[in-house]
Parts: structure tokens; sequence; C-alpha cells
């Protein structure tokens, strides 16, 4: 019998050939634009409504959530309840959600009770009713809530950071305050409902088990609705003014102190995007990068560090988060930036580099795995007017970059200097 | 439905092998019987410290992570006060990767005391970030106690204080490895596209050789049955009031589970639920209201926890809980409330299966409860139910004297 080495690792292959599910594009009757990704065994569908209808386009903060919200609370026909408890009847499930740039409405049903519950889900999108007393629940709700959010200091940090890098005048920048939720009108919600959530401004997406009978139903409710021309939003991203910002904010009795450090970067149209994820995924996009290496797995300054980069329609940004010790706020502070240098000073290593590499097309293959997923990809370019090609030359890129090319983007974006800091908590 | 084939080593690891043929990944979980209930009552927070050390090196492999990482493999694990529980997901060309990895560690450890002295502060910092430092954090800190006097579900797994685990020492971590993290003491659970005749030679392989070994035997404190209504009150620095109460309710393998998990639904899952409609809604006393069951696998609790509305006082608050409870143990649920709540059950469990990680995992903890096929029996278990049943259960526990209440008030200075 051989005696099993168990020092030795299993062989094993790089991940070479990653199939992505091709969507299926249609036009409903009225000339709504609907893809589908069709797979899986479950008989159950995900059926999704992204508006142009995020931050983005809102003059006054809140606008696009509290929308995004009231939609869901009473229509023409219905009441509030009788939404809910259609939807909840039949076991589906109805979400709404705003981003930076979208805003979506999605249902989640058992393909055999599309019929029952797809009525309900046309009136919460074509016909809501924004009452007075819906809206005044809303804003009383969403205001504790918010004011639980304003203790915790992951939060605060977020939001300062964010405001800091895009500042005041740009909607990704855009700072909530109590004073937002007192000033909160319901006039303007209409407003906001009129101007971004018509069907003209939207797409749809469906995936899960998507039969041409499904995609024939929700033609059937929803093609034959008048739709308005797309609305355009005209406004810029300003680059902020200051870099190198450092701001602190004092939380007395804080135990931890939230640290994000970060700055503009140019979305994923750009063509530096797919190097500087591979620098990220280096520097703190994964459980053994740089960052939680040193500052979690070998000072225990921290539960958990990581960087990432997020692509927006109109901009971009990088951020470094984590919450630590108060006591230790300084010495990780002055970890992190150490390992930012590193990076600009010193060429990753080839062992880095691949395990890096075969990391993230493992990563790539698991997010493709079932319609849910492959719905997510597809919306993740096809607003940016891209294709599948983004993946396959993301992938490309991955196999082909040298530690050269690395170290020349640390340092082209990540100079100190460039870096806005914020720190809430006890230093 | 979720086909299995199940096979057993005879070092006693029990291992569950699912195809599904859709997918590129392997999911590969291992569920170790072991979880903060198994812990000395001066040594909390132990089984969750563990997980953390058993990323620090194994035997003969130094790191855990760098090899699935470079494999293009990605993993995790928590801890319960019943479980832990291991899982990867991994590109099925590589599962052997895992097996290699999973197998090590459960062969024998590295025990490096710089792993345990930096995993300690990790989860020092861990405990602040999310007991201490967070408003609400410590409510389980304060309601598990208050509701357990006698069993070890009445510390969160997180432990008790801070100092235990600061106090947690070498020794401790040999004999807490050696007594549970045996292949009699675990089950190996794996989906994707692979079957049984593929697994059984790698599991044989890998895992094979590893002496099984004595498991203490689980011989928990009985919590003794409640009789009196209890209650706390503590003053915390948060912007709204708060109340929880938490009402002791029947184990996870108990006959009356299922009908006690659709009770709470009926309560509070949805925006057409009983809670969230009276509440929220018409009487606008709450900001937000929940009822749920612990799904612990010793008795368990069910609870419901509310955020009060600025200037709405406690009595008038809590009566209008009390006054629902009532009204659920008066009358039989309606039959739309039923059907309602049994349809919800079988669309979160299709949207679930579509996951593999998921199905591997349900697959692991049915099998510890007894049987790895009462995945797929749970669905008729609920649909068994009926109105009488939920009326039932609601008369059993939802007692003033089966309750222990929390009130978790905003201090005045605010």
């Amino acid at each position: 019998m051989i005696v099993l080495d168990r020092k030795k690792a299993p062989e094993f292959h790089q991940v070479d050939n990653i199939d992505f599910l091709n969507p299926e594009s249609f036009l409903l009757n009225n000339s709504i634009s609907l893809h589908t990704l069709t797979g899986g065994s479950q008989e159950i569908v995900k059926i999704d409504f992204i508006f142009n209808a995020g931050f983005w386009h809102q003059n006054q903060s809140l606008i696009a959530n509290a929308t995004n919200a009231l939609i869901k609370e009473g229509s023409e026909n219905y009441s509030a309840f009788e939404i809910a408890d259609g939807i909840d009847q039949y076991g589906a499930f109805l979400q709404s959600d705003v981003s930076f740039d979208h805003a979506s409405i999605t249902l989640y049903t058992l393909n055999k009770h599309l019929e029952k519950v797809i009525p309900y889900f046309k009136e919460v999108i074509c016909s809501p009713s924004f009452s007075e007393k819906e809206f005044n629940i809303y804003k009383n709700n969403a205001l504790e809530k918010f004011k639980v959010n304003l203790e915790k200091v992951s939060f605060l940090a977020r939001s300062s950071f964010m405001n800091e890098v895009f500042n005041e005048g740009s909607p990704y920048g855009r700072k909530l305050s109590i004073h937002d939720y007192e000033n909160l009108s319901l006039k303007e919600v209409k407003q906001f409902y009129n101007d971004f959530y018509n069907l003209g401004n939207c797409e749809v997406i469906v995936s899960g088990n998507v039969s041409s009978t499904i995609v024939e139903t929700i033609d059937r409710f929803f093609g034959q609705e008048v739709i308005a021309k797309k609305n355009e939003t005209n406004k810029t991203t300003t680059q902020s003014s200051t870099n190198n910002k450092k701001i602190f904010i004092e939380k007395k009795d804080a135990l931890q102190s939230a640290i994000r450090i970060g700055r503009q970067l140019p979305n994923k149209l750009h063509k530096d995007y797919y190097g500087l994820q591979i620098f990220n995924t280096i520097l703190g996009g994964y459980f053994g990068s740089r960052l939680m290496k040193n500052i979690r797995e070998d000072k225990g300054y921290t539960y958990g560090i990581g960087s990432g980069i997020v692509s927006l329609q109109n901009g971009g940004y990088f951020f470094i988060s984590t919450e630590v010790g108060s006591d230790v706020t300084n010495d990780a502070l002055k970890e992190i930036y150490k390992e930012i240098e590193h990076l600009q000073k010193e060429e990753v290593s080839l062992d880095e580099l691949n395990l890096v590499k075969n990391y993230l097309l493992g990563q790539i293959l698991k997010s493709c795995d079932g319609p849910f997923n492959m719905a997510s990809l597809f919306e993740n370019v096809h607003f940016y007017g891209l294709d599948y090609d983004f993946y396959n030359n993301y992938i490309k890129t991955i196999k082909e970059i040298t530690p050269k090319t690395l170290l020349e983007l640390g340092v082209k974006y990540f100079k100190q200097s460039d870096l806005t800091e914020v720190v809430v908590g006890k230093v | 439905m979720i086909a299995f084939e199940k096979f057993t080593l005879n070092n006693g690891l029990k291992v569950i092998v699912h195809q599904d043929k859709s997918t590129p990944i392997v999911a590969f979980n291992i569920l170790y019987d072991v979880g903060a209930r198994d812990e000395d009552e001066n040594k909390t927070g132990f089984a969750h410290l563990f997980e953390h050390l058993m990323f620090g090196g194994s035997i003969n492999i130094p790191n855990f992570d760098e090899p699935l990482q470079k494999v293009g493999g990605d993993n995790n694990a928590f801890t319960s006060n019943d479980i832990t529980n291991y899982y990867i997901t991994v590109p099925k060309d590589n599962i052997e990767t895992a097996f290699w990895l999973e197998s090590d560690r459960m062969l024998s450890l590295a025990f490096t005391e710089k792993s345990l002295e930096v995993q300690r502060n990790v989860v020092v910092e861990e405990f602040k970030q999310n007991y201490l430092n967070q408003p609400y954090g410590d409510v389980w800190l304060l309601l598990r106690p208050l509701a357990y006097q006698k069993h070890p579900y009445k510390w969160p797994t997180i432990g008790k204080e801070v100092a235990h685990i600061e106090n947690a020492t070498m020794e401790d971590v040999k004999t807490f490895f050696y007594q549970h993290y045996l292949p009699n003491n675990a089950i190996l659970s794996i989906a994707g596209n692979v079957d049984k005749e593929f697994i059984q030679p790698l599991a044989q392989k890998w895992f094979g050789d590893i002496p099984s070994g004595n498991v203490p035997i689980r011989n928990l404190p009985k919590e003794p049955q409640q009789n009196e209504a209890r209650r706390l009150r503590v003053e915390r620095d948060v912007p709204a009031n708060a109340i929880y109460k938490a009402y002791k309710m029947c184990s996870k393998t108990h006959q009356d589970f299922h009908a006690t998990d659709l009770l709470s639904d009926v309560l509070s899952l949805g925006k057409s639920s009983r809670l969230y409609t009276s509440l929220i809604k018409e009487q606008k006393l709450f900001s937000d209201i929940n009822a749920y069951v612990m799904g612990s696998y010793d008795e368990g609790l069910f609870v419901i926890s509310g955020n009060l509305l600025d200037g709405i006082e406690y009595d008038i608050a809590e009566k209008a809980i009390l006054d629902e409870l009532e009204k659920v143990k008066a009358t039989a649920i309606s039959d739309n409330e039923l059907n309602k709540v049994k349809n919800k059950v079988e669309s979160t469990r299709e949207f679930s299966e579509t996951s593999i990680l998921n199905k591997a995992m349900h697959l692991a903890f049915a099998e510890l409860l007894g049987d790895a096929n009462d995945v797929n029996l749970e669905g008729e278990k609920y649909q068994q139910v009926s109105k009488k049943d939920i009326l039932r259960i609601a008369n059993e526990i939802l007692k003033k004297t089966n309750c222990s209440t929390l009130i978790y008030a905003k201090s005045n200075k605010q």
C-alpha cells in the first residue's frame, strides 16, 4: 500500500473554460426591452424591473429611497395590505431596492402562481397611490431606523467617506441627515415616480425557469401600457477638489474605530479597470489579501478588513473598510498605508500573483453558477452598453497580467496623497 | 427533492453525496457535532474561538486558505450553540484539494502559539464589533441568561464575557480538539456534479486512516420548566426603546416544531402578517416588529422583538403585543392565513435549493438530527399542520409564566 503523502498538494487545474448562459432578448408590445436567462431545475422565476431611478437621479436626499419603498404601499385598486396579502398568499416575494444608479422592483415566485400574483405586481409598478397615511408611516419608521444607524461607527464612516470622496455636489456623495427625513415631501415623491418610474425608463430581466408562457404573461400585463420617453438626467460628477483629506469624527465611548480610506476611480469602461480589480484583490479583496494577512491574521487588530472597487454609471471609487480596536487605531492606519506603499515599491511575487489569478478565475466560475447569478452578471454589464466580452476580456487580462503592470497601477492610482481617510471612533 | 447517496467509513465518518449535473462548482461541507452548548460554563466562547483556530494551519499543511485559493476555491465556517460547520466551494476538477485540506485538519492541527494569540485578539474584536460596539448589540448577552437558568443556551456563541476568550490556553485548545474533532463526530456532505462512485475512493483515501475516538457523552443540564414571568430592564445609550419577549418552545426535532414555526410566520412573516399590520400600520406603535423561532436542537425560544416609536409608552406597546397574542390564542387562524404561510414555506425552499451550498448544508444538518432524507419530508410536515395545531401551540407557549421579557430602554440623557 502506498503511504499517503499529506504534505504534498493534489494536482489541480486552472479554470479554463467558463460557460456563460446567454440571454435572449425580446421587445414587449410597447417596446419595453425584456431579457431572459433560462436555466435551473426549480420551477421558479425572478422578474426584475430595473429603472433609471437611483440616487444619481434625485435632486434631494431620500427621494429615491422613499419612492422605492412607498411604491409597494397601496395602489389605485388595492390597499397596502391587499397588495402584501395578495403576494404573500401565493408564497411570492416582492422586493424593492435602490442603488447609486438604478432602482428595482422584483418579484420572486413559483411559476405555477405567476398568473395569480402578477396583477398585484403590475399595480405596484404602474399605479401606486402614494397616500398621505402610508407616507407618514414610512417617514416615521425610516427616521427611527436612520437614528439607529447614526449610532454605528461603520455607518457614520461610510456616509462621511462618500461625502468626502464625491462631495456634497454629487448625487453619489450627498449625505443623509435627520433634516432630510423631516423635510421629505410627498409631492416630490410623486414627482420622482412620474419622472423616473415610467415603463419607458426601465428594462426587465427575467431569470429562472423562463418558459415562453412566462414571457407572454408579462407581455399581456405590461406590454399594453402606454410608455413615455426615456428620462435623461443631465448631471456630471465632479472630481473632488481636495485630495488627501483626513477626517476624524469622535465617538467618545467607542470600543472600536471605523476606518474608510479611498478615492474616486474610473468605472468599468476604462482600460485600467481589470488591472485595478486584480490589484485590489491582492491588497484587500479576498481572505488571503495583504491587508487581511497583516491587520487581522498577524496583528489581530480587527475581526475583518477588506477593500473594493465600485463601478458606477458616472464614476467609481475605491475603498478600504475596517473596524479596529480603539487603542490600535493609529497602528492600524500605519499598517494599511504600509501595505499600499509596499505594492507600489515591490513587485508582487509570481507565487502570490498566480494564486490570485486562480482564485479570481474560480470566483468568476462560481459567479456564473445558475440563472440568478447569471442575471446579475448580465445586469452588471448590460447597463454600461457592454456584453459578455467584458468578462472574456477580464479572464484574458487575469491570465496575462504581470507584476510590473500591477506595480505601475499602484503607482498611478494609489498614491497616499490621493487618498481620503475617514476615522470614526476614538484615537 | 434532493436525491443523495450515503455511506459511512470504518472510522465512523458519515458521507453524503448529492449530484447536481448543472453546476461546475462543488460544495464541500463538513459539520462537527459540537457547539457552544458543549462548553464549560467557565470557559464559554470556546467552540467559536476554536473554529478560528481551525484556519491556523494543520499538522502537515502550514496554511489552510492559500492552497484552496490557489485552486480557485473559497471557504468559510460558522459556529452556533449547537454545531460547528465548515464549508468550501471549489471548481469540480479541483475537489481533491478540499479533501486534502479538510482531512489534514481533522487529523491534527499545528497548534501554534502565534495562531492562538492572534485569534484570541481577532475574536475579542469580533465580540466588540458585533456585541458591544453596536446599538442593541448586547441583547443576547442579556436575554439568554434571563430565559435559561441551567441549560448552556444561557450564553451566546461568542461567549459570556471577553475574559473567557482572553484566558483560553493551548491546553484547553488541545483538549477540545481531541474530544470533538473526530471522524465519528462529523458529517461530510458534498453537492455538485459528482456521485458516490467518484467520491467514495477519495473519502477513503483522505479520511479513511484518521482514527476514531471517544466523544464525550453529551449530558447537558435540562432546563427546568419555567413557571414565572421573568423581566429585566436595562438602560442603554440607544435612540429608541426596544422590547424583547422570549417564550420557551420545543426543539427542532419535536413534532410540534413545524406548527410553532408557522405560528411565528402568521404573526410576522411579510407585510400582511398580523403584528406588522396591527402594530406598525394600524396602531402605529412600533417602527419595527418581528416574531421568529430559534430552531435550536434543544428546547428553544419563540421570540417577539420590536422597536417602539418615539413617544410611545412601554405599557401601551407591550399590551398591544399581548392583545395580538390573545387573539391568536382565542380563535383559530383563517384558512387564508394557513395557506399563505404554507405557500411561503414551499417557495422559500424552492429558492433555497437553487444553491448547491444550501443543499449540502441542509443534508448535513438533517443527517445530524436523524436522517438526511428528512430534508425531503420537511415540506410535507409543514403541509400537515392544521389550524387546530397552531391554536394549541399558541395556547401552550404564549403564556405569561413561560415568558422572559427584556425592556431595553434608551437612557434619559438622550
